[in-house]
């Protein structure tokens, strides 16, 4: 590997100093971040090693929201009792992320911040995502490319828990010279139409240091209604070309403010198929007030396609993410 | 066959390995072998327990713990596959959980307990899993035996007594290049005693 400097900060500010400071980097596992340095991807001086700061690795619960370190594994997350009971989503999107070690390794700051698995981006071609002006997969092989939200690179957001989170209505605390900011989930993944190099609001001297989830029943949209006796449903769904080890093809992140059988609130986002989690506005409205019937799931399954422009190679992505959240949503409305 | 196959070594050669623990357990802090540190890099001191030994080891920044492992230590059970934490063959166990040993920096391991496959076996016997990974034909060429094992370790501390479901989900971060992992995985139902009623269930 190329030769660089490891650093050990023992605050987020240290941090954020030595990356502002010039060529760094910062690491959670490394289980991304390692394999870019020895491709030449990155090319770091500076390695900040984020696990040297204490308090980045728990989940504390304090009035009226969930807050997660950034540093907390997806291992971790996968098997925590609260995260498990309260917010299933983001247990199950943590528990089928590659495979044992990588979730040992993962951390879910680094999960969010991983940077595309797009092959031409990790071949080294000259691609928007490394700094180039052109994006392979238009005339490519585009099999895992987006099918929404594309132009000028149609990379897919790789992370399970993105979809999750927006899901969920997290917020992200962001820290950086100049202070600490607060962002909605939604809010902090970029389509490539504003910098087709990035997938993200973090500026390079940024860390995402903490996720928060909006504790039930504060839960922002279920503001408008009664919710004493709604309960939270939610689940993810991931499809793969094989049966481990690798990013979605297709997922669905599906949170559920329910009354009764009737569904009052409903955030839907889709993973693997755009460049950022994909909401699907359109079909929450259709959820919002109704039962959950096989018969509506399957619209709903139709609804979230409407719009989508498939590749030469990527239309069964259609296809098999109608039929995703068709399936996902019946599930869960007769659970 | 130092660098290949050293897995079937371990698991099959038992008086070969009753040698390398004796050795191991006498020897003082192991001194560094291989290439060596180049000054020039930036390099760090660190302090890790590897099989149960404690090492004080100067390190390059840029090392991985398998290169440490490795080419410094002599410690050549694990494998290097892929180098990207895709294969599993460099699964070793840092605090008592599985790691791919080829995505974790040298420096990282400051503080930390590692246990590699030459850690397995304990006063010359060998772990139940290697037993059973010889009745149950578990190797091939045998490349990625000792990250199969160390996975089923780690598996195996986690949940003494998985069923099949368990053992293969557990495993799913080690490939097989000889394809093998219907073995493997009756291998380590076997050392967790779950075989027999695995085949009950199944019947
Ligand atoms: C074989 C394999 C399979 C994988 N499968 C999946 C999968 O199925 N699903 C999935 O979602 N991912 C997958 N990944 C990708 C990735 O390794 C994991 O998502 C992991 O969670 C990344 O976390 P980390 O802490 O190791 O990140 P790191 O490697 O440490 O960092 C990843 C990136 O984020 C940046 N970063 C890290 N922490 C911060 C922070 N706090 N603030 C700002 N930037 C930060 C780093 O600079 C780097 O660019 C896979 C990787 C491999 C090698
Ligand atoms: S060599 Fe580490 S996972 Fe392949
Ligand atoms: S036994 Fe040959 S790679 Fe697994």
């Amino acid at each position: 590997m190329k030769t660089f400097t490891s650093a050990n900060p023992k605050s987020v500010s240290e941090a954020v100093k030595l990356l502002a400071k010039g060529n760094a980097a910062v690491a959670g596992g490394g289980s991304d971040l390692l394999g870019m340095v020895k491709d030449h991807l990155v090319s770091p001086d500076v390695l900040v090693n984020l696990r040297s700061i204490q308090g980045l690795d728990q989940v504390k619960e304090q009035a009226n929201e969930v807050v997660i370190g950034g540093l907390v594994t997806l291992a971790e997350l996968a098997e925590h009792p609260l995260i498990r009971g309260r917010y299933a989503v983001l247990a199950e999107a943590a528990s089928v992320v590659g495979t044992p070690q990588i979730r040992n390794a993962g951390t879910l700051a680094g999960n969010v911040c991983q940077r595309p698995w797009c092959w031409y981006f990790r071949n080294g071609f000259p691609c928007y995502k490394n700094g180039g002006k052109t994006c392979f997969s238009v005339i490519g092989e585009n099999e895992f490319h987006a099918i929404f939200g594309g132009g000028p690179s149609y990379i897919v957001h790789p992370s399970d828990t993105a979809p999750a989170l927006v899901a969920l209505d997290a917020k992200f605390k962001i820290a950086g010279p100049s202070g600490e900011r607060m962002v909605e989930a939604a809010d902090f993944f970029a389509p490539p139409s504003k910098d087709p190099g990035r997938e993200n609001v973090l500026t390079h001297d940024e860390v995402l240091t903490e996720v928060r989830l909006p504790t039930y029943p504060h839960w922002t949209f279920m503001t408008p209604y009664s919710v004493t006796s709604s309960t939270l449903r939610s689940t993810y769904h991931k499809e793969l070309d094989r049966e481990s080890w690798t990013h979605a093809v297709a997922s669905v992140a599906i949170a559920l403010a329910m009354e009764g059988p009737t569904c009052k609130k409903a955030r839907v986002v889709l993973g693997g198929v755009a460049p950022i989690p994909w909401r699907v506005p359109k079909v929450e409205a259709m959820l919002e007030g109704k039962r959950i019937t096989p018969e509506l799931a399957a619209q709903a399954g139709q609804a979230a396609v409407e719009g989508a422009k498939p590749l030469a190679k990527n239309k069964y992505k259609v296809a098999l993410t109608a039929a995703i959240v068709k399936r996902t949503l019946t599930d869960l409305g007769s659970a | 066959m130092e660098g290949t196959g050293a897995g079937i070594v371990a698991a099959k050669v038992v008086p070969a390995l009753k040698g390398q623990t004796a050795k191991q357990a006498k020897a003082p802090e192991a001194p560094l072998a291989g290439p060596a540190l180049d000054p020039s890099v930036p390099h760090s001191t660190i302090k890790l327990t590897i099989n149960g030994q404690e090492h004080r080891v100067e390190v390059e920044d840029r090392w991985t713990l398998v290169e440490l492992l490795r080419d410094h230590l002599k410690l050549t059970g694990t494998k290097i596959g892929c180098d990207r934490g895709e294969c599993g063959a460099c699964t070793v166990l840092v605090n008592g959980e599985s790691a791919y040993s080829c995505s974790q920096l040298a420096v990282w391991m400051d503080g930390k307990t590692v246990t590699t496959v030459e850690g397995l076996a304990r006063n010359g016997k060998l772990d139940p899993l290697q037993e059973a990974f010889i009745e149950h034909d578990g190797p091939q060429c045998g490349y990625c035996t000792s990250g199969q094992l160390m996975s089923a370790k780690a598996l195996l501390l986690k949940n003494p007594h998985p069923n099949r479901d368990e053992v293969r989900a557990g495993m799913t971060g080690n490939i097989c290049r000889c394809s093998n992992y219907n073995h493997y995985v009756e291998a380590v139902l076997a050392a967790s005693g779950t075989l027999a009623a695995d085949a009950r269930r199944r019947a």
